[in-house]
């Protein structure tokens, strides 16, 4: 089977613009389209430059634009694409360091500033603290986010306002705000409770369908506001 | 550019990010990584992390886990490192859960406990809940608790920064250089001390459950300094790899009562491990799956059986093993809810690595002769815990455990070390290196070199292994190195250069493959996951012991090191 990759490419040593590139790639049944790529890379053209890793939807390193869609190269496959050319482009939202790899340090800030870990300073006990299964199943819920960017990148929000979190950073904040085990609140609710933060949000929903690994950040932005309404009230 | 810190770590999969939460509590700590810290293999790590904390099996305690691990590793694990591995156990993981680690739960609220492969109650009575877990995402849960802790501790990180070049003078370690991979450029880390945290090499091989990334350079950049590594020939394969992909099926699927079943549909562990069936450890495991496909009993005669959930039904898949279910529907198109996985044995876990003492210093000897400011932990250390053959989720347990004092103890030896004055022309070395690479204008390509390198291990370094291919395989890696000489890469830019880094990745697993084959050839026996045909019988009399092995100008130059054994004596290993 054939396909065409059609690649954003941009050098910032030799580009003075980006370009758009095409290669024809002969794939096999079960092919990602990050498979796609490495057959373009390690045959093809070298130059090529993309971030990947895990190859199972893990390590979150591949996102990129594909026809329009922010998706996981590695967990999409290139025949389930159902198209002729594949337009490969980074993920919007972000700088662009050279071809797919895009700069994600503000990602990395933001998250850094909401908080993003346990604060509980109750000396712990012998053994481990307990949370029932209902309690577990409240954070099960956002514990899977591999920080692959996807969902901030799909938001217009997070696209207009340079300081909004975004929603992965809100789901980070929510994964301890709903944990019985964390103490935070009042240290979170201050950074997240103004208009850079949840109330940015306009609850569209493009982060929970970018998902790939099918979580919802809309929801747990709509459980926060609840709880910082709450804490007001 | 010249970076000057107390203790440099590198990597940032359980380990490197354990010990520098104990590190960066007394010294000036830097963590280089390849690629940003959440993004480490340990997160693909999904069953479990093994202790005996007995929230399930109330009887379970350390000594049965001992014991399970010494037998695990056909007797070539160090006992007295493997005590302290399970001993400290159920602290290790109470203080993860303490630290936020969102494990799932029993009914009492406790952390949750499952069956994995090769732990057993009272010496192989029967399999035991031993494995805690988070669903099927532990090892990613874990990863990411220890990234937040350490973002609390503000713990200095140097992201995607490719460590090149370990700097050792006269059995002293006085920093690393690493490659600057987004803008490019060497950087030289002077310091007190080095920690290795880098990881496995599972990607010298081409079906594989590892990442990209998992190119072993720790151990090349310690050959390459004179010091020798490990045990390099024991190889694990994990069994259940999806097929043709090698992605990792986790054994948490066995142990909660997923069955491996053949052409005929016939579940044939009955054959090899009657005791613990499905449950057996991975190298006997993944042998009898590759004997039922070389007898002609792989699924429609091709080379994989099935792994069939299906009975357990759609609410407990998706409670407790959702992972496999994502995984199975986007990979091979498969609804394991309804149908049974195809999967093959998949290259999964280096034994084998840089040796150490109990607590994480290097060694550079037989003897124990310890190299002054070297440490290592986790999957690129060769402790040895694990012997020939790691249990299922002892490995997290290694890292978090293992990590931690050998985090402490740089801790407490820090103020004993200093920042000595390193010789002038190491840089220029690591930039000779680069500068080869990118000024060669050869005709091979690294994709092409790798693609034969990977097809070629699994050929002949796999899970049976004779003389005869083992020979083959030392030639092929011979013209492999030869064919190096004459790289060509295209990306000659600064910037983010792949083609570069990957180049060098290739020349790391050039080098540390020669010891790895090596090794295997010498070792006429079979223990664990090094199976010799033509040498069908393990031999303690001459091999138990571990290998080191040493590059030199004159090729690869081997010494031992004794097993340590103090509470059970080497018997014949039976499930």
């Amino acid at each position: 089977m054939q396909v065409t990759f059609s690649i954003y490419r941009f050098n910032p040593a030799t580009d003075q613009k980006p370009r758009y590139q095409d290669y024809v790639v002969e794939y096999e049944r079960g092919w990602t389209v990050l498979d796609g790529l490495n057959e373009i890379k390690w045959k093809q053209d070298g130059t090529l430059s993309y971030r990947r890793s895990c190859r199972s939807a893990i390590c979150g390193s591949c996102a990129m634009k594909i026809n329009g869609f922010n998706y996981l190269a590695c967990f999409i496959q290139i025949e389930h694409l159902k198209a002729k050319k594949l337009v490969i482009e980074p993920i919007p939202g972000f700088e662009i360091i050279k071809d797919l790899i895009v700069d994600m340090e503000p990602l990395y800030e933001k998250l850094e500033s909401i908080v993003p870990f346990q604060v509980n300073d109750n000396p712990p006990p012998d053994r481990e603290r307990i949370q029932s299964q209902e309690d577990f199943k409240k954070i099960e819920v956002s514990i899977g986010c591999i920080l692959c960017g996807i969902c901030s990148s799909s938001c217009p929000s997070f696209w207009a306002d340079p300081r909004y979190v975004g929603p992965a950073s809100l789901l980070k904040a929510y994964r301890f705000m709903a944990d019985t085990r964390d103490e935070g609140d009042f240290e979170r609710i201050p950074i997240i409770d103004n208009k850079h933060g949840l109330w940015r949000c306009h609850t569209i929903f493009n982060c929970k369908d970018a998902c790939p690994k099918d979580l919802n950040p809309t929801a747990g932005i709509a459980e926060l506001k609840k709880m910082v309404m709450y804490s007001k009230y | 550019m010249v970076h000057q810190h107390d203790v440099v770590i590198i990597g940032s999969g359980l380990a490197g990010l354990r010990a520098a939460l104990e590190v960066s509590k007394v010294a000036d700590t830097a963590v280089i990584t390849k690629v940003f810290p959440t993004r480490s293999h340990s997160g693909a790590a999904q069953g479990g992390i093994g202790a005996s904390l007995g929230n399930v099996d109330p009887e379970d305690n350390w000594e049965f886990h001992m014991f399970d691990t010494v037998k695990g590793s056909d007797y070539l694990g160090d006992q007295d490192a493997i005590e302290l591995l399970v001993r400290s156990a159920p602290k290790d993981i109470c203080e993860l859960e303490h630290l936020g680690v969102p494990f799932s739960r029993t009914d009492e609220g406790k952390i949750a406990q499952r069956p994995f492969g090769g732990h057993t109650l009272r010496h192989g009575e029967k399999a035991v809940n031993r494995a805690c877990y988070s669903s099927d995402y532990t090892g990613h849960v874990i990863l990411h608790t220890l990234y937040e802790q350490s973002v609390k501790n503000h713990v200095r990180f140097y992201s995607e920064f490719q460590a090149t070049y370990l700097i050792v003078e006269d059995g002293i370690c006085k920093g690393v250089v690493a490659w600057d991979c987004i803008h490019g450029g060497l950087h030289l880390f002077h310091s007190k001390a080095v920690m290795f945290a880098s990881g496995g090499y599972g990607r010298a091989f081409k079906i594989t459950s590892n990442a990209h990334a998992n190119t072993g350079d720790g151990l090349s950049m310690v050959l390459r300094a004179g010091l020798p590594v490990q045990d390099m020939e024991f190889v694990q394969y994990h069994p259940t790899g999806l097929y043709q992909q090698g992605i990792l099926v986790t054994e948490g699927a066995r142990g909660e009562g997923g069955h491996l079943l053949n052409k005929d549909g016939a579940r044939f562990m009955e054959k090899y491990a009657k005791t613990l069936m499905e449950l057996a450890p991975r190298d006997l495991v993944s042998r009898s799956i590759q004997t039922e496909i070389n007898e002609g009993r792989g699924i429609d005669g091709k080379d994989y059986v099935h792994l069939d959930i299906s009975h357990l039904g759609e609410k407990k898949i998706e409670e407790l093993l959702p992972q496999v279910r994502e995984l199975t529907m986007n990979f091979v198109d498969v609804d394991c809810t309804k149908e049974p996985i195809p999967i093959q044995p998949t290259a999964h876990y280096s034994m084998g690595g840089i040796p150490t003492t109990v607590n994480g210093q290097v060694v550079s000897d037989g003897k124990g002769t310890q190299v002054k400011g070297l440490f290592a932990a986790g999957e690129c250390s060769c402790i040895s815990v694990h012997g020939a053959n790691r249990l299922g989720c002892n490995s997290l347990l290694d890292g978090v455990s293992f990590g931690a004092r050998t985090g402490r103890r740089i801790s407490a030896v820090i103020d004993q070390l200093e920042l000595l004055d390193y010789a002038p022309d190491h840089l220029k070395t690591a930039q000779e290196e680069v500068d080869f690479l990118m000024n060669s204008n050869g005709k091979e390509k690294v994709g092409v070199l790798r693609e034969e390198l990977q097809t070629s291990m699994i050929t002949n370094c796999g899970i049976f292994r004779d003389e005869e291919k083992l020979t083959k395989q030392l030639q092929i890696i011979k013209e492999l190195q030869k064919r190096f000489e004459d790289i060509k890469i295209d990306d000659k830019s600064m910037v983010f250069n792949t083609d570069l880094t990957e180049a060098m990745e290739l020349k790391h697993m050039l080098d540390f493959v020669e010891p790895m084959v090596l090794g295997a050839l010498q070792r006429q026996e079979c223990r664990g996951a090094h199976w010799r045909t033509d040498h069908p019988q393990r031999d303690d009399v001459n091999w138990l012991k571990h290998t080191l092995a040493y590059k030199t100008p004159e090729g690869t130059r081997f010494d031992y090191r004794p097993v340590v054994i103090t509470r059970f004596q080497p018997k014949e290993r039976k499930y």
